[in-house]
Parts: C-alpha cells; sequence; structure tokens
C-alpha cells in the first residue's frame, strides 16, 4: 500500500509534475503575449520544489517497495537540476519572444523533462531507470523541435529523436539481459542474486555493457556523441543550454547510481572500458573543438570534454576507498560545470540575432570593448572552462585529477592536464575575437539574461575562492549512497 | 521449447534493428526497426519472467509497450512536421546542420 511516508520521499518530483499537469490546463486562459505569467508559474513551481528539496536534504529513506530511493546523493542533484531548470526558464523568456516560439507549453515540457531528471537521480529499479529516462528525453524531442518550421530545429529534433530512442533501445535490451541473468528488475534483487552466485554472469556483462552504451549515448560520451554537435546547434538555444547541464547531471546520476550499486563486482573488466572511453572523450571532444566557427557546436563539442572529464572520476569507481571521493568529485564539477555552462550560453542567446544567425566566432569582434562587464563575465567564463586559477573550474579539475590519482590512474590525469592545455586554445580564442577585433555588433541583453550572467559569473569567483562549501556537501552527498 | 530459442530470435531481432537504424535512410523505416529493437528486449523479458516465474518482467514489458506508444506520436508529429516544410524524410537531406 502506499502511505504518507512513500510520497514525502519523492515530495519534490510529486510538486513538479502536479504543478506541471495544472500549468498545462492553466495556460488555456492566459492570453497570448502574455506568457510570461506562464514562465513565472513555472519558476514558482521549480522554487517550490527547490524549497522542499533543501529542507530535506541530509534525509535517507526507501519508498514504493524499494522502487526509489531518497540519499543525499539524490537530493544534491535535484538541487543542481531545479536550479539548473529555473535559470533555462530565465534564459528562455526574452529568448521565446524574440523568436517569436512563444508558447506556453514550452514551460509545461520543461517543468515534465525536469520531473523525469529528478526520478532518474532517485531510481533504485530498472523499471524506473527507463522510466525516467523517457520522461525525461520524451518532451526534450519536442523541445528541440520547438521552433517548427524552421529546418534547423525539425532536423535536430529528429536527429535528437532517433537517436535518443536507439539509446533507449540498447538500455531495454540491457535490462532484460540484467532481468534474465538475475531473476529480477530491482537493485537489491539484482544484488542478490549476484552475492548467493545464481547469476549468470555472461548474460550479466552483456547486459552491463550495454547499459553503458545506452547512457554512453545520453551523456555524449565518445563514441556515442555524433548527435551532440547538430542537437546543440538546431535546438532553440535556450533548450540547448538547459540540455548542456540538466542532461548531463542526470545521465551521471542514474550512470553513478547504476555502476556504484550494480556493477561493483565488475570492476575490474569494466575499469578498463571507462578508462578508454573517457581519454578518448576528452581528446575527441577538445581537438573538434579547435576547427570550430559556429559559437554553438564549439560549446557543443566543449560539453563533451567536459563530460570525459566527469567520467575521469569514476573509471576507479570498484575501489571502495576512492568511490566516495570520485562521487563528490564529480559532483563538484558538475556544478562547476553548469555555472560555467549557463554563463556561456546566457551570451550565446544574447547575441544570437535570427533563428540560429548572427553565431560565427566572427560575431563576437569587438564585443569585449563594447560591453565591458559582458566582455568581463566572459573570460570569466572562458577561464573556468579551461581550469585556470582563482574560478571554479580550477577546483573542479583540481578534485577530478586528485581522485584519479588517488585511484592510481596518473596517465589518465595526466592526458586530463594535457587535453585541459589543448582547451585553453579554443577558449581563449573566443576572448581574442571579444577584444582584439574591431566590430559593432549590438547585444540584445534581456534583464533576465543579464541576471543569470551576472549571477553565474560572481558564484564561479566566488565559489573559487571558498571551493570547500560545495564541496563538503558533496561529500556529505556521498556517504549516503548505498 | 528450450531457452536458447527465444535468446536467439530476439538477438536476430535486435540485430535486424540496429542494421536497419544504421544502414535505412527513410526516417519511417528506421522509426519501425527501433520498435524492432524495443521488441526483442520485451521477448527476453517475456521469456525469462516464464523461466523464473515471476511477474517483474511481465510488468516491464507492458510499461515498454505503453512508452513506445507515446514516442510513436512524438516521433511520427516530427516526421509530419518535416515532410510538409522538405517533402521528403529522406534522413540523408537532413544536411543543413554542420561543422
Amino acid at each position: 500500500m502506499t502511505q504518507m511516508s512513500d510520497l514525502l520521499t519523492i515530495l519534490p518530483v510529486f510538486i513538479v509534475v502536479i504543478w506541471a499537469v495544472l500549468l498545462l490546463l492553466i495556460d488555456l486562459w492566459i492570453p497570448k503575449g502574455r506568457k510570461g505569467i506562464t514562465a513565472l508559474l513555472a519558476v514558482l513551481g521549480l522554487a517550490t520544489a527547490l524549497g522542499v528539496d533543501l529542507a530535506i536534504q541530509g534525509q535517507t529513506s526507501f519508498a514504493f517497495n524499494q522502487m526509489v530511493v531518497l540519499d543525499g546523493f539524490s537530493s544534491f542533484l535535484q538541487v543542481v537540476i531545479l536550479a539548473s531548470g529555473i535559470t533555462a526558464i530565465a534564459l528562455a523568456y526574452d529568448y521565446l519572444k524574440r523568436m517569436d516560439i512563444e508558447h506556453g507549453e514550452y514551460y509545461v515540457l520543461l517543468l515534465f523533462s525536469i520531473a523525469g531528471m529528478m526520478l532518474m537521480t532517485q531510481a533504485y529499479n530498472l523499471l524506473m531507470v527507463f522510466l525516467s529516462l523517457e520522461l525525461l528525453s520524451i518532451p526534450l524531442y519536442v523541445l528541440a523541435g520547438f521552433a517548427r518550421s524552421r529546418t534547423e530545429s525539425e532536423e535536430a529534433a529528429l536527429k535528437y529523436f532517433m537517436l535518443g530512442a536507439f539509446a533507449s533501445g540498447f538500455v531495454l535490451y540491457g535490462s532484460a539481459m540484467i532481468f534474465g541473468s538475475t531473476g529480477a528488475i530491482d537493485f537489491p534483487g539484482i544484488v542478490a542474486a549476484l552475492n548467493n552466485g545464481s547469476a549468470n554472469l555472461i548474460l550479466f556483462v552483456i547486459g552491463a555493457a550495454l547499459l553503458l552504451v545506452g547512457f554512453g549515448f545520453k551523456v555524449a560520451a565518445v563514441p556515442f556523441q555524433m548527435w551532440t554537435p547538430d542537437v546543440y546547434q538546431g535546438a532553440p538555444s535556450s533548450i540547448t543550454a538547459f540540455m548542456s547541464v540538466a542532461v548531463k547531471a542526470a545521465g551521471f546520476a542514474v550512470l553513478l547510481r547504476v555502476f556504484l550499486v550494480l556493477f561493483p563486482s565488475l570492476a575490474d573488466k569494466m575499469t578498463p572500458v571507462l578508462w578508454m572511453i573517457a581519454v578518448l572523450t576528452m581528446l575527441v571532444g577538445n581537438v573538434v573543438a579547435l576547427a570550430q566557427n559556429n559559437i554553438k557546436r564549439l560549446l557543443a563539442y566543449s560539453s563533451i570534454a567536459h563530460a570525459g572529464y566527469i567520467l575521469m572520476a569514476f573509471v576507479g569507481y570498484g575501489n571502495g576507498e576512492v568511490a566516495t571521493n570520485s562521487i563528490s568529485s564529480a559532483l563538484f564539477y558538475l556544478v562547476a560545470y553548469g555555472l560555467t555552462s549557463f554563463g556561456a550560453w546566457a551570451l550565446v542567446i544574447a547575441i544570437e540575432k535570427e533563428y540560429g544567425k548572427g553565431l560565427m566566432l566572427e560575431d563576437l569582434s569587438g564585443l569585449g570593448k563594447r560591453y565591458p562587464w559582458l566582455g568581463a563575465a566572459m573570460l570569466i567564463f572562458m577561464l573556468s572552462f579551461a581550469g585556470v586559477p582563482l574560478t571554479m573550474g580550477f577546483w573542479g579539475k583540481f578534485y577530478l585529477f586528485r581522485t584519479a590519482v588517488q585511484a592510481g590512474n596518473v596517465s589518465l590525469a595526466l592526458i586530463g592536464l594535457l587535453t585541459s592545455l589543448v582547451s585553453a586554445f579554443y577558449y581563449l580564442r573566443i576572448i581574442v575575437y571579444m577584444f582584439m577585433k574591431p566590430g559593432d555588433r549590438e547585444l540584445h541583453i534581456d534583464k533576465w539574461v543579464s541576471l543569470v550572467l551576472v549571477v553565474t559569473a560572481l558564484a564561479v569567483v566566488a565559489l573559487a575562492v571558498f571551493p570547500g562549501l560545495i564541496f563538503e556537501w558533496a561529500a556529505q552527498a556521498v556517504m549516503l549512497l548505498q | 521449447m528450450p531457452i536458447s530459442y527465444f535468446l536467439a530470435i530476439s538477438a536476430i531481432m535486435f540485430v535486424v534493428g540496429i542494421l536497419g537504424v544504421v544502414l535505412r535512410r527513410n526516417a519511417l523505416v528506421m522509426f519501425m526497426s527501433l520498435e524492432l529493437m524495443f521488441n526483442a528486449a520485451n521477448l527476453i523479458f517475456v521469456t525469462y519472467a516464464n523461466y523464473y516465474q515471476v511477474l517483474s518482467g511481465q510488468i516491464f514489458v507492458f510499461f515498454i509497450m505503453a512508452v513506445a506508444a507515446a514516442e510513436v506520436a512524438v516521433g511520427l508529429a516530427l516526421m509530419v512536421a518535416i515532410f510538409r516544410n522538405k517533402h521528403s524524410i529522406d534522413i540523408d537531406q537532413m544536411n543543413s546542420l554542420k561543422g
């Protein structure tokens, strides 16, 4: 039977889902052209869920017959996801108006997708993993094609849809294999079958590999990254900003949980594979980004590279002593990357003239001189992406590399360091265009976009002075992971 | 019938599905291949649910079918929107995004 305590466990998700359904109805009575009200109401719902989430930090429980779990790990990531949802709405409000695609459904679909992501951090059953994956993805397919009748947006949506469903196929087949091997779909049942030796190990390894492929698509790890640049370029920029942060957070949440709970016994087989994927992701992301002239594509490849750095954290996940550290450093890096990424995408949204136009590097010329504070903010973001000291990105990389060295993967840390050096080249190229080339572009800076710019820039610098604040919190999130 | 028959059929369906998505250029056919992949997973779930005599596998199949239907709705809507625009759903003609 469902009990009150069960509902309390998923209260933030519950609030977001109910609010999304209500908002779908309320939106009918909001006149066209006043869709700002829908945006405001959506933010209100997310803020409520965020408040509840902050209030239940530190609690742990299972609910719905161990279908979902609430622990520090899930509530930490839910805070990240909800905050990025609110930021994404702030970035979208003016952008949608300018691109003439302002419809109330945008915010409702965003809420549904956020609910899926939040559920994903709590999933403790393969069925829940699959359902939350789809709840996350299906609204995003629609959102990627939201600027319909513009070819780029439709094309991005179809590509995202095809490869997203392809990845779901792998996740499903992997789940089926694990079910076949152990006779259970709940995590405790699977672990029990593994421990008492009744599991068919060959099927289990195949299942684990297929799950890795499926989640690899979601977090855009090489060699499953080919959809990322096209989708990031074609989708509305406000959605791309959201995808580059929240989808990654949710993807890594499920990847970490599944690996740490289900696959510790496969660590010796998985570690070389993860090592290879992490190295390839860092290399391909950073090297291909060098050749990009479109800012959206450049940031897409940069997001692939950052997925590689996060993957680096849990190459050594099977090593019990390092496992806690690897989660906290991955979580810290997600926060650092999320803040920086939202800042950079806010600039993309401000310079986009027409849909998908005016986004080449040359279009940045002279912006640094004309808008000095914007140039300063962009400088902070690019330095943080590259991992230069005095920014949050530096501490993110510092913790990651430290974890890799602790796990005995010195080579991995070295490759990470070298690729960071390569990445500094294309990040600084953006700065060179902004400050050293002449140009006289006008920007469209809405008050909400500038608020996002200011807050993220301040946070990236301030949290670099006190990195312990976030890291301590992330470290507590770790210990409660079952 | 031995369980390996079902596994073999399911593996064949899955591989045919993957090949269909990778090799075929028509978005609708690719879409059908995706469904083939989902149904390959369904077959394994049902087979093992019968083998272990547990219901969870069969329940999983119901969820997969429901979600696949939801995905069909979104996928077909996307294809209709693209067909209105380009009068084709050939994936090779989707080349406005490059770099």
